[in-house]
């Protein structure tokens, strides 16, 4: 079987198996990779992160099914899901319970879940995440939306995969100064208050909005001409603060709309390619040195590698002394 | 990173609301290494099929208590061959008398596992039933 060419076809059994091949790094599943890049970089990827208990899967479950009952030209669009859960750091094992609160979406054959766990490193997590998106990319859905438990380096990294990225918060997480700290509110494209009907949204919103004009300087009243958070077309976007209560579809729709409206921004702005060019040049990057390394160690003799390693262990030299040792053009030579 | 992980749904199919027992394995098959697709209650053989297939699983373990196990059972099973997915194993965990055994393992279960079955004798059947079938 031919599972590029049967995922091109419509194949849900090859998508499946296809994700599994490159979620585990295989040589079968990169040579998929390889045939399905051309039918790829159509898909809006949309990065939903956020703290655990945010109500992040049911506000997926519920915008996937407004996505698919709202058509985007004249037939219904098709919708991936990749639901990142958290593995054991000390057996390698994970329960993946997103499904739980997408079960509204089962039966509808436009829609795609997939459970992923962290599995080992961050790095890998980012690869392996950008691989499957870019399957389901190929395979024709044309929005993908991608589930991360939201607190740190991972989830920045899985952001920069996105066209768009949500940060989702609750009620009651944390007083004003958690929304001021850097990192994860700064990559969000659109934030959501999801569970507003709670005590405290109104604190946790006005939190959100004075981190947000400390962030965009630009967005005073005394400036006539500063951009409006509901003009796809400004120079400058500002990230939308929206209230939901997902279990209830409040402020679904609004949602949705706000995902279109970056869309726009990103195109009539020239981001949409902008993100595009910085995310394939990180992905060559990172394949690059991944390969070179490997290359390298092969022609360096495991004696030379291990005469500096031992120096460098023992203190004599500094780990960039012990590079340049191994990067001296004669290195090789004596290796052999 | 590179090696594959055996994935298995724990789904708990029909009306009885009972799960602690499916939560139970699920907790022993994830500190055995395993990765566990949680669908939660009150799954229709549908929405089983349906997950194992999006997963790409491995095995599939039903928890049943309800009695409902000789029409529940084979639907799931019928289902994931149909889909292209005879070489997922099913496990069936609950109340399941003994003159149903037979014709379970007949149909095609891999493992029926009543009340007071040690978590790891559940680990290592699903291990050895996987080996057999797992593609590299």
């Amino acid at each position: 079987m031919n599972l590029a060419q049967s995922i091109l076809e419509g194949s849900r059994l090859a998508l499946a198996r296809t994700l599994s091949l490159v979620e585990n790094d295989q040589p079968e599943g990169q040579a998929v990779l390889s045939a399905l890049f051309p039918y790829t970089g159509r898909a809006h990827l949309v990065g939903v992160t956020g703290a655990p208990g945010t109500g992040k899967s049911s506000l997926v479950n519920q915008l996937a099914r407004h996505l698919r009952r709202t058509p985007d030209g004249d037939k219904p669009r098709r919708v991936a899901i990749v639901a990142v859960d958290p593995s054991s750091p000390f057996t390698g094992g994970a329960i993946l319970g997103d499904r739980i609160r997408m079960r509204d979406l089962a039966g509808d054959p436009g829609v795609f879940i997939r459970s992923m766990a962290t599995r080992g490193s961050l790095g890998g997590l980012a690869a392996a995440t950008a691989s499957v998106v870019q399957v389901f990319d190929a395979a024709g859905y044309e929005m993908v939306l991608i589930e991360t438990v939201g607190a740190g380096q991972a989830e920045i990294e899985i952001a920069r995969l996105a066209h768009t990225t949500l940060v989702v918060e609750a009620p009651g997480m944390g007083d004003d100064i958690q929304a001021i700290k850097a990192g994860i509110l700064e990559i969000a494209d659109v934030l959501v208050i999801n569970k507003a009907d709670y005590p405290g949204v109104e604190n946790t919103e006005r939190a959100l909005r004075s981190m947000l004009e400390l962030a965009h300087p630009v967005r005073r009243p005394s400036l006539a001409d500063a951009p409006h958070e509901d003009d796809p077309d400004a120079p400058i976007w500002i990230p939308p603060i929206l209230r939901t209560v997902a279990t209830e579809t409040t402020g679904i729709p609004e949602l949705a709309a706000a995902i279109q409206r970056h869309r726009q921004h990103l195109e009539s702005t020239g981001g949409w390619q902008q993100r595009e060019h910085e995310r394939l040049v990180a992905e060559l990057h990172i394949l690059l040195r991944e390969s070179l390394l490997q290359r390298w160690m092969a022609e360096v003799g495991s004696a030379a590698y291990q005469q500096v390693l031992d120096s460098l262990l023992s203190r004599q030299i500094s780990p960039r002394q012990a590079v340049q040792q191994l990067l001296a053009p004669d290195t090789g030579e004596k290796a052999r | 990173m590179s090696e594959g992980k055996i994935r298995v749904i724990v789904a708990k199919p029909g009306l009885d609301g009972h799960d602690r027992g499916a939560k139970v394995v699920a907790r022993a098959l994830r500190d055995a290494g395993m990765e566990v697709i949680y669908t939660g209650l009150r799954q229709t053989p549908e929405m089983i099929a349906e997950a194992a297939l999006q997963e790409d699983a491995d095995a599939v373990g039903l928890s049943i208590l309800s009695g409902a196990h000789m029409a529940l059972v084979p639907r799931v099973l019928e289902l994931l061959k149909a889909n292209g997915q005879g070489h997922v194993k099913v496990f069936i965990g609950g109340i399941i008398p003994d003159e149903d055994t037979a014709p379970l393992l007949e149909m095609g279960v891999a493992g029926i596992y009543g009340p007071g079955t040690l978590t790891d004798t559940i680990v290592n059947d699903i291990r050895k039933a996987v080996a057999g079938e797992k593609p590299a």
